[in-house]
């Protein structure tokens, strides 16, 4: 690339795993009924107060430890005030300047896929909350109050990613992190994740003029802007317009794969922030703290570390399985099983999660629990079926709902390997086939899959290949 | 026969011993609220189908009270005297008035105050001007304005009020009655329309130190829905309430009530300081020591524009949430903009909308340092020293004021001695979320005037056990206003 292209990001996460809002006792969860998660405050009812919800600080805290931040001394608030219709009492409760955020100036190493590393450095970390969500119909709009006062974590980086891909893959750990610390699902189908991306191109060490993207709700959609915007201010750059690049807003638009104008930052509101009076300053204890630090979980990082060197897992499947904590946790209930890493990550990275991004589901609805996926491995190592009727057996059991040991017993589902039978059957075999015989022995050693095909195809797929093939070796040789 | 112009454990008494049921008070207190209503306009809503409650043990039950408009009580309308709300009947009770329902209490009004409690005057509410029973002509000051009015005309023995300046102590003076706003966090302010929340205290107005007390402790405790709010269950002020203030020290401000300060001051000034340091003296008489102490005069100076910035700044932020989209009159416009901007034009008076200017103003980004920032640091000045003056001394005492209710036709008055800090010095206990309370200490060209003592936070017994001795060695005490004596 000519330009040195900077990128900075704003990652917003619902805290999804409280069972309250952040400032409202309003059950915090997903419901298909609208305004039927909301108390009085989260409508902005005359004479309603926000009372914190400690547990929210709590995950707020471990991140800001997670991400390196500082903490401040003191745990407080600010208002942030516009007026739109999605924020019914005219304020966010949020915090904006220093020292308000739970976390400052801190920093996070990730890897890439190829193993290669770069950090990113956190301006802040802040707890906040949601607005409301709005449908915007043909000539009516309307609004569902359950999102409001959910809470929300913004995760401010420095400008200091150079590519698309080094975005995502940050994005992509960084919702790994919310899920392993059980804060969020993280889930951007949901709306639990929104980012807004900072772009601008330089010829030297100096930065661009900087172009906001507002409000893109998945990491597809973080690639394709950056791309796009990177594409558009080039272009311009080439044109001698660079001077069209404008301090601005834009959105990113997911039919065209473009973005958008929206306003200058000439036009930015003044939010007019000040301190919350509602919510009294409260010291940090470090106690507390301490006790938060310790409560972290093993990270995904640090997950794989342990798969590769204990589990002998190339760094590739060990990095495929730490990247969603559910499947992680599927394979160490596997590893629990007493079911072989090896054969448990070759179950996982292959079959089912190939089966799980096909059919759109997730990995704690799947009718194969590490249970039954074990018995069901168990037999093939035993040799009593092969690998191919294990994966076909798989299918049909989840299709089925049906112990996949049953469906191998109802369909007399059993390997042949016993050593009378198979050689009796080979002989016949090659009894039926001397043009064959004499082609093998001629070059064409090509037929020799040609038998053991007929092998399987006279025991309809039950006779054990490895067997087979170490019989015919020995009777085509002598 | 009459009950509500007695003392709540008069009244009490009286209804345990069946000499009267709470059928009968309702009955009463309604008939006097509509009495006075087209002289005072004391109220929005009276509410005529007030239901009687049994007689307990507890001094509140059966007996009726008024509620500031300005408190969200289910099922009432409740419009904060604006007409931004002034079809909103709200679905949840302020926690105050349900502590004072649970303990049996019948609110039968909902009483006029100045449009959001912003204002002094009690001529701002969407209902028209409250005037002042003691003589017509005159304003009750605000903005608990109607509940002033209603408690000294006898509708009942007391009212709740809300105070960010001096909305309680203020009106209470002009009314001839007594006024109190504990410790800041006492009482919860869920279900208070907000109008500066670091300023906003909940309080009552009554006719005696021991029915404030009575009815503080009713109303007080901490609260879920307000962080603000702290664990006062040790604290029983009726219990505790004394008249043994032997060796109390006070201190009043130099530089306010001193009435050489004041070259031009009119009779009405002179009278009123000079009554003021009667009361002086009788503290002095019962044993208390009252101090002259000099403050800075930079920070008296600074108080109305400190508490305009700072309340205003809150106010803005405070009422954004009225749009009228999910409550209120709805406005009119092609757009959610158009609406907004309908409604909050149309239901607002010229005041407000001023001050959400001036809130506006001192709070964008180029002007914060300067004025609100600015405003944050001498409010703090302002209550370190306070704070430092509590350590010498129980209380302050000062006259609340500069005189009687003032007429409401009356033109602008020419300055000709500033007696801003004189109006304005009572903020201090707002800034400083300080226990204050004003009691009557006598009349002005037969206008009540009124004394207020205020002391460091949760000093609230300190401050009424002083203000109940006080009351006691003067004859205001449980005063009625007559407004057929003192017509002028």
């Amino acid at each position: 690339m000519k330009y040195n292209v900077t990128i900075g990001l704003e990652m917003h996460c619902e805290i999804s795993k409280t069972n309250t809002k952040v400032f409202s006792s309003a059950r915090n969860g997903y419901s298909e009924i609208p305004n039927s998660n909301i108390q009085p405050v989260d409508m902005g009812f005359p004479g309603t107060l926000p009372v914190l919800n400690k547990e929210c600080v709590r995950m707020a805290l471990m991140m800001s430890e997670i991400l390196h931040c500082k903490q401040p001394e003191y745990m407080y608030f600010e208002r942030k005030n516009y007026y739109y219709p999605d924020l019914p009492k005219g304020y966010q409760i949020t915090q904006n300047t220093p020292p308000a955020p739970v976390g400052m100036d801190g920093y996070i190493d990730i890897e890439r896929n190829d193993g290669s590393k770069f950090r990113v450095l956190i301006d802040n970390i802040h707890l906040e909350e949601d607005a409301a969500s709005m449908t915007h119909l043909y000539d009516i709009s309307t609004i569902n109050y359950n999102r409001a006062g959910v809470p929300l974590l913004e995760l401010v980086t420095k400008p200091c990613l150079h590519s698309a891909e080094d975005a995502v893959t940050f994005l992509e750990y960084m919702r790994s992190v919310y899920q392993y610390c059980d804060i969020s699902e993280a889930d951007s189908k949901k709306g639990q994740i929104r980012c807004d991306v900072n772009v601008s191109i330089s010829e030297n060490e100096e930065l661009g003029t900087k172009v906001e993207i507002k409000n893109v709700n998945s990491f597809g959609g973080v690639k394709e802007a950056i791309k796009y915007e990177i594409k558009r201010q080039t272009e311009l750059k080439e044109n001698g317009r660079y001077e069209e690049v404008e301090q601005e807003t834009r959105r990113y638009d997911e039919e065209s794969n473009t973005t958008i104008r929206m306003r200058s930052k000439v036009d930015a509101i003044d939010y007019k922030y000040f301190i919350e009076p509602n919510i009294p300053k409260f010291k940090i204890s470090s106690d507390w703290l301490t006790k938060i630090k310790e409560s972290i979980p093993k990270l995904p990082y640090e997950r794989k570390e342990v798969y590769q060197n204990e589990y002998g897992l190339s760094s590739y499947d060990a990095g495929v399985i730490v990247k969603e904590k559910k499947i992680a946790d599927y394979f160490e209930k596997c590893l629990n099983e007493n079911m072989d890493a090896k054969t448990a990550a070759n179950w996982l990275t292959g079959p089912i999660l190939g089966y799980l991004s096909k059919n759109e589901m997730d990995i704690n609805d799947l009718f194969i629990t590490p249970q039954k996926l074990f018995s069901l491995t168990e037999e093939i190592r035993k040799g009593n079926i092969s690998s191919k009727q294990g994966k076909e057996l798989f299918y049909e059991a989840i299709e089925e709902k049906k112990d996949p040991l049953v469906i191998m017993k109802e369909k007399n589902m059993v390997q042949i390997s016993d050593e009378e039978t198979l050689t009796k059957l080979i002989d016949e075999i090659l009894s039926e086939n001397t043009k064959q015989i004499e082609m093998y022995h001629n070059g064409k050693t090509n037929m020799f899959d040609y038998f053991v095909g007929q092998a399987m195809k006279k025991t309809k797929g039950q006779a054990n290949p490895v067997k087979v093939k170490e019989i015919l070796i020995t009777k085509l040789n002598n | 026969m009459t009950y509500m112009d007695k003392t709540l454990i008069e009244i009490h008494e009286s209804l345990k011993k069946g000499e009267v049921t709470s059928e009968e008070l309702i009955k009463e207190s309604l008939e006097k609220a509509h009495k006075i209503q087209p002289k005072t306009n004391s109220f929005v809503t009276i509410i005529d189908d007030a239901k009687p409650t049994e007689v307990t043990d507890d001094i509140l039950s059966g007996i009726p009270y008024g509620v500031k408009d300005n408190y969200s009580t289910k099922g009432i309308l409740s419009t904060g005297s604006s007409n931004t709300l002034k079809n909103y009947i709200p679905f949840f009770t302020a926690t105050a008035v349900e502590n004072l329902e649970k303990k049996g209490a019948i609110c039968i009004g909902k009483t006029t105050l100045d449009e959001f409690g912003m204002g002094g005057t009690g001529t701002t509410a969407h209902t028209g001007i409250v005037h002042n029973p003691w003589d017509y002509q005159r304003m009750c000051a605000g903005s608990s304005s109607g509940s002033a009015a209603s408690v000294a005309a006898g509708v009942y023995p007391y009212a709740l009020g809300s105070d960010t300046g001096d909305s309680i102590r203020k009106p209470a003076a002009y009314c001839g009655i007594v006024g109190y706003k504990p410790t800041y966090g006492m009482i919860s302010r869920y279900g208070l329309f907000p109008f500066a929340s670091s300023l906003d205290h909940c309080g009552v107005l009554a006719r005696s130190v021991m029915d404030a007390a009575i009815v503080v402790d009713g109303m007080k405790g901490i609260d879920k829905h307000d962080m603000t709010t702290w664990d006062s269950s040790e604290i029983n002020l009726y219990q505790n309430l004394s008249q043994d203030i032997q060796g109390k020290k006070l201190f009043y401000i130099k530089e306010i009530c001193d009435i050489e300060n004041y070259p031009n001051a009119s009779d009405e000034l002179k009278s009123h300081l000079e009554n003021f340091q009667q009361t002086i003296k009788k503290c002095e008489e019962m044993g208390i020591k009252v101090d002259e102490v000099s403050f800075d005069e930079k920070l008296l100076n600074a108080l109305p524009s400190v508490y305009v910035i700072i309340s205003c700044a809150e106010a803005t932020s405070n009422m954004s949430n009225l749009t009228g989209f999910i409550f209120g009159p709805r406005g009119e416009g092609k757009n959610y903009i158009e609406m907004m901007k309908d409604y909050r034009t149309k239901g607002f008076s010229p005041l407000i909308k001023r001050r959400f200017i001036i809130g506006s103003y001192v709070l964008q980004k180029e002007n914060q340092e300067k004025y609100f920032k600015n405003a944050q640091r001498v409010r703090r000045l302002i209550v370190d020293k306070m704070k430092e003056l509590f350590k010498d001394y129980d209380a302050l005492i000062m006259p609340v004021g500069s005189g009687p209710a003032k007429l409401l036709n009356q033109e602008e008055e020419r300055i000709k001695d500033d007696t801003t800090a004189l109006e304005e010095h009572l903020q201090i206990g707002n800034f400083g979320g300080f226990p204050s309370i004003t009691i009557p200490n006598g009349f002005v060209n037969n206008l009540p005037v009124g004394v207020n003592i205020t002391g460091n936070c949760y000093k609230d017994q300190d401050v009424l056990n002083i203000a109940y001795a006080l009351e006691s060695q003067m004859n205001y005490k449980n005063q009625i206003a007559k407004e057929d004596v003192h017509e002028i």
